[in-house]
């Protein structure tokens, strides 16, 4: 802390936010703000106004991201230098992907997808076996499997986000156009919470949990890309050409992510809720994680994803006043979204007004992911609409 | 109803909507802490001393629609509601529905408004009863929640106090009140508090409270969901509803042009606040009025411009897909430009906005593409093809003695087809581009159709080339394709010669007559004869058509070996008819035929046999197109957008501040007792228990120092953070 305590109690004091800023968090910004600079003397000629300004925003929001919580920074330096490595593997030949050993087995895109997809169901395995075994080894290895696999799979997608540029320059545009990389961006995003919510209560208990929905995810990603090879880039159809897809999407899933991890520690309770019943000393009783942890955290995850999920389909409804004439237009995509909105509505009512806890609220939770994966998955396999570009 | 009755109105209209337990950490109720709600024991103010009512109608019904179970409930139902109009597809053209349901469901189904669930008067309501009991609720708490944001609580017992999770006691003796409540006032402000001091006599109450705009957040919320129900409701389609009801205004239903469209459809500008039309322009035209598409009808809506449509293009990729949709438009307005029309370019996510009107690139299609075509007669032995010309969207009259009167509908002109890649691995994503095609329908004197979808170039599949020629009855049905073998000159020209052949009897007959010298010249007349009916059987109903005569006059035992007989004998004829084709077009047919001459007879065997179901009687080839594009604008005017927008600002904001911000209260309570001064100090936070936990105790640590004594009471002021009870959880 940049102020003594002494200073502090003898001015009655509570450091203000710039007293309390610290060395690191400077250099931590001059970093981020060094990398962005690079970045927008690259590439700034070919954006427009609209992404300067998402870029600019991303340089603030991952300032503050690194400050807020400091294991960020080391997520953000470890994809960093793993990206730009491949992109300097890369230069502008894509065929090398085929040819060059680091590319070919580590960092091309789905080189780095498939790492993550392995490393995430290591890491669900080691979870459980940590929290059978209480082993506090084998907890931080899961723990470091954890944060390896999003590494991965975050360097997969800015190298395929390079990639796609390499494949052509029309072609090229981030990596969230369709369902194959959506998913990808789902289980990064589902994992990072987890993580951030295993720190901040300093327990390992709910990593079993959270890392079975990133499994799931998992095995779809890999019935996708090799059952129905889904996982080539594809250029964009005009619809999608926007600058709103950058945020829209990203938002979109920092919700979904959330209620699924929300859901998952609904099972968790839910579990421990009934072993508890049935013996309350038994093992599972003993290790599972405490119903009032996994409340809390619910809780925390259900708001966050709704937050995120009303910022998100509003700026889902900004867009659609720009790209299908009006900001509301009852199409599937919508009116699904609508629906989860208004389920976590009622569950954060139930919830805040009422003091709900216990059994049922975590039945709701886990009922709600499943209302949740019907407007991200289901809408688009069985209904036909505007949002035709997710399909299966 | 039963369960509001019989309850006195004693709720402060604070504690009704208290959000989180302010006790917070749950990890304290686990330790077997009783739930507290302190909200309720402290609150002393104004509404607790409010005398009883009666139940009026009033009361009753705002208690009905500001009840908590009522806002959950429609929640709910309006999330049940809307999925309905997601399974079933909205604003479909109603001929497609009485397909899909029969005539007596579709009208059940059309009673209820399935076709548009989300302009029924039932889910209007719906909606209505959410924004009353939002309403009711923001009316019923808005002026606690200010008083709460506004004011101090001044006035609190010493009991509540103690009974708070976060609060210390201090016995301080040999010191001056003042002098210790000016320390507390200056902590309190130096944590950022804002505070109030009451001096009640026998003690003196200070009151801190930081972080109110927490409680804006409720309020922003709440009024959120009321302004976008406004807006929305402003945009919908409420207006219309409303005019047709007044009988000012009434759908057509008849198949007119916007000129012919009578006035009682036809909406001026300016005349309902909210619409979005559609119109489409071939590249030249202008208009300046688009359609609203409403149940089976539509209404025409008049601009107060006119847009002119120049050109329309579509970029593909290298791939085929397509890239981009672009309209140069011109919008003509004497009033507002004069004699200078505004040059404007459209693509998707990039709308022209133009007085508030919003226009947009939505679809595109044929705007009337000049099309030149050769019909090859297929049932006659005529081999010349008649050549004509049309255009996209023209019907052409074809005549002759074996067509009947058919009418020839052109109804579109595709210059790409990116399809999936036919011949495609299974789960291979492989696209392939078509080519041009041109759809039609043939229309009987009767009135019926069948459609048909040409290629215009040959289609590579299997490794040899075919024309492609799709044929279907009915709308919903899949195309069945007609594959035509393409000759050496990449033309279909040899198998429609073949065809000809066949249906020329006379040089059948010739072609077939056995040689003059020939032996058993009686079974060589019979055998001759039966060739000839079997080609005549084969061109009327193909493979089929040989069966079933077979079957007919063939006793059961033994039509397997007459069917296997039949159709060598077939087979051997056509190929000889084949041979003659081939030496007409100069082939050495010598030797051996090749193995292309042989996989092409194959092939046209094949297009043969399905030539009786394909129903045209020519084969229309496109040889020349001169395309002319129509792009599909969509205009829009959104008069509640702004209001809407307003809504969504609220929302955000409320949203964050509701779950991301805290409210907090201090009070320090003290009274001078025995020469020694009481400190009482006590705190709460309605979010985020932990951080406030953790403030609150480097507040008591910094206040215990600063006085130099040690805390009477610490047991329930215990500032742990939970991530360290948690620990033991691993």
């Amino acid at each position: 802390m940049a102020a003594t305590r002494e200073a502090m109690l003898e001015h009655w004091n509570q450091p203000s936010f710039w007293q309390r800023l610290t060395l690191r968090d400077g250099l931590w910004a001059l970093l981020v703000l060094a990398g962005s600079g690079t970045v927008w003397s690259l590439y700034q000629p070919y954006m427009d106004g609209y992404e300067i300004a998402i870029q600019f925003g991303a340089t603030l929001a991952l300032i503050g991201w690194g400050r807020y919580w400091p294991p960020a920074q080391g997520f953000t330096l470890a994809v960093a230098v793993l990206s730009v490595l491949a992109l300097w593997c890369y230069g502008a030949d894509y065929e090398l992907r085929k040819s060059a050993f680091l590319l070919k087995y580590v960092l091309e895109s789905q080189a780095a997808f498939m790492w993550m997809s392995a490393l995430y169901v290591l890491a669900t395995v080691t979870y459980f076996a940590a929290l059978f075994s209480r082993s506090a080894f084998i907890g931080k290895t899961a723990t470091a499997l954890t944060w390896s696999a999003t590494v991965m799979g975050m360097t997969g997608l800015l190298v395929r986000w390079r990639e796609s540029y390499l494949l052509g320059a029309d072609i090229g545009h981030i990596p969230v156009s369709n369902l194959y990389e959506v998913f990808i961006l789902f289980a990064l995003i589902t994992a990072l919470l987890y993580l951030f919510y295993e720190d901040r209560y300093r327990s390992r208990s709910m990593g079993g949990f959270a890392l079975l929905a990133i499994s799931g995810a998992v095995a779809f990603l890999l019935w996708y890309a090799f059952g129905r090879q889904a996982h080539h880039i594809q250029p964009l159809i005009p619809a999608l050409q926007s600058y709103w897809m950058k945020i829209h999407v990203p938002a979109n899933f920092i919700g979904y992510g959330a209620f699924a991890l929300a859901a998952m520690l609904g099972v968790a309770y839910l579990l421990r809720a009934r072993v508890e019943a049935r013996n309350p000393n038994g093992l599972l009783a003993r290790v599972l994680p405490p119903t009032e942890l996994l409340d809390d955290v619910m809780y925390k995850a259900i708001a966050l994803g709704f937050a995120a999920f009303t910022l998100a389909t509003i700026l889902g409804a900004l867009w659609a006043a720009e790209a299908w004439g009006g900001y509301w237009s009852w199409d599937p995509k919508e009116t699904w979204a609508l629906i989860v909105w208004l389920n976590y509505a009622a569950w954060l009512h139930l919830r805040l007004s009422k003091g709900r806890r216990g059994a049922p609220m975590a039945w709701w939770a886990v009922i709600g992911l499943f209302v949740t994966l019907f407007a991200f998955l289901g809408v688009n396999m069985f209904l036909s609409g505007l949002h035709s570009y997710g399909s299966l | 109803m039963g369960r509001l009755s019989g309850r006195p109105f004693l709720r402060p209209a604070l504690t009704v909507y208290h959000p989180e337990p302010v006790n917070g950490a749950p990890l304290i109720v686990s330790k077997g802490r009783p739930h507290l709600t302190p909200a309720n024991s402290f609150v002393n103010e104004t509404t607790l001393g409010k005398p009883l009512r009666q139940h009026t109608l009033g009361w009753v019904l705002l208690e009905f629609f500001g009840s908590m179970n009522l806002a959950i409930t429609l929640l709910v139902v309006v999330a049940v509601a809307s999925i309905i109009g997601t399974v079933l597809q909205q604003n479909q053209p109603y001929p497609d529905y009485i397909l899909k349901f029969g005539p007596f469901w579709f009208t059940v189904f059309n009673q209820i408004g399935l076709y548009d669930v989300y302009s029924t008067g039932w889910f209007i309501a719906i909606l209505a009863f959410l924004i009353l009991s939002t309403s009711v609720c923001l009316y019923r708490q808005a002026p606690g929640i200010w008083r709460e944001m506004t004011r101090f609580r001044t006035s609190v017992q010493i009991d509540s106090l103690r009974g708070f999770p976060q609060q210390a006691e201090w016995r301080l003796p040999d010191r001056d009140s003042e002098v210790v409540q000016a320390d507390i006032t200056r902590a309190f402000r130096g944590f950022g508090y804002r505070w109030r001091v009451q001096d009640h006599g026998d003690h003196q109450i200070v009151a801190a409270t930081k972080g109110r705009y927490n409680r804006l957040g409720y309020l922003f919320t709440h009024a959120a969901i009321i302004v976008i129900g406004i807006g929305g409701l402003l945009d919908g389609n409420l207006w219309i509803k409303l005019k047709e009801w007044r009988g000012e205004l009434a759908i057509e239903t008849r198949d007119l042009s916007a000129r012919e469209t009578p006035p009682i459809s036809r909406l001026a500008p300016g005349t309902i606040p909210a619409f979005r039309g559609n119109v489409r322009l071939p590249e030249g035209a202008t208009a300046n009025f688009v359609f609203l598409r409403l149940r089976d009808g539509f209404l025409v809506q008049e601009l107060p411009f006119a847009i002119e449509l120049k050109t329309f293009q579509v970029a593909y990729y290298d791939t085929g897909q397509p890239k981009s949709y672009t309209s140069e438009v011109l919008i003509h307005d004497q009033e507002h430009l004069g004699d200078q029309p505004l040059a404007a370019t459209i693509r998707v996510n990039h709308p022209l906005v133009y007085r508030g009107y919003a226009i947009y690139q939505s679809d595109f299609g044929d705007g009337g593409s000049k099309l030149e075509m050769k019909a090859w007669p297929l049932a006659t032995a005529r081999l010349e093809p008649v050549e004509a010309k049309g255009e996209v969207g023209g019907v052409i009259k074809v005549g002759g003695p074996t067509a009947g009167a058919l009418s020839l509908e052109l109804d579109d002109f595709r210059l790409f087809n990116l399809l999936p890649e036919p011949e495609a691995q299974p789960g291979d994503r492989k696209f392939r581009n078509f080519g041009p095609s041109i759809s039609f329908k043939l229309r009987n004197a009767a009135g019926e159709a069948r459609e048909y979808l040409n290629y215009m170039a040959p289609v590579q599949m299997g490794g040899r080339w075919f024309y492609l020629s799709g044929v279907r009855a009915r709308p919903d049905e899949a195309f069945s394709y007609l594959h035509i073998p393409v000759d050496a000159h990449n033309s279909p020209e040899r198998f429609l010669r073949f065809n000809a052949r066949l249906h020329d009897a006379s040089g059948l007959e010739k072609l077939l007559t056995p040689p003059v010298d020939g032996e058993h010249p009686d079974f060589q007349r019979d055998l001759q004869r039966v060739r000839l009916n079997l080609v005549e059987l084969f061109t009327q109903g193909g493979f089929m058509a040989i069966t079933g005569k077979a079957k007919a006059v063939v006793p059961a035992e033994r039509l397997q070996e007459a069917t296997t007989l039949y159709l060598n004998i077939l087979r051997e004829t056509l190929a000889e008819v084949f041979v003659a084709v081939l030496r007409e077009e100069g082939v050495n047919v010598e030797q051996e035929l090749g193995e292309r001459e042989n996989a092409f007879f194959n092939d046209a065997l094949s297009a043969l046999a399905a030539l009786p179901a394909y129903g045209s009687p020519f084969y229309l080839q496109l040889t020349g197109f001169q395309q002319v594009q129509a792009s599909g604008l969509q205009v829009t005017y959104s008069g509640g957008a702004t209001v809407v927008y307003t809504g969504f600002t609220l929302l955000i904001i409320g949203v964050f501040l509701m779950f991301y911000t805290s409210f907090r209260r201090l009070w320090a309570w003290l009274a001078v007792e025995d020469g020694a001064v009481r400190l009482i100090l006590a705190g709460t936070s309605n979010r985020r228990p932990v951080e406030f936990a953790r403030e609150f105790a480097a507040l008591q640590a910094a206040l215990a120092q600063r006085l130099g004594l040690p805390v009477i009471s610490p047991a329930s002021s215990s500032p742990a953070a939970p991530a360290a009870t948690l620990k033991e959880a691993h």
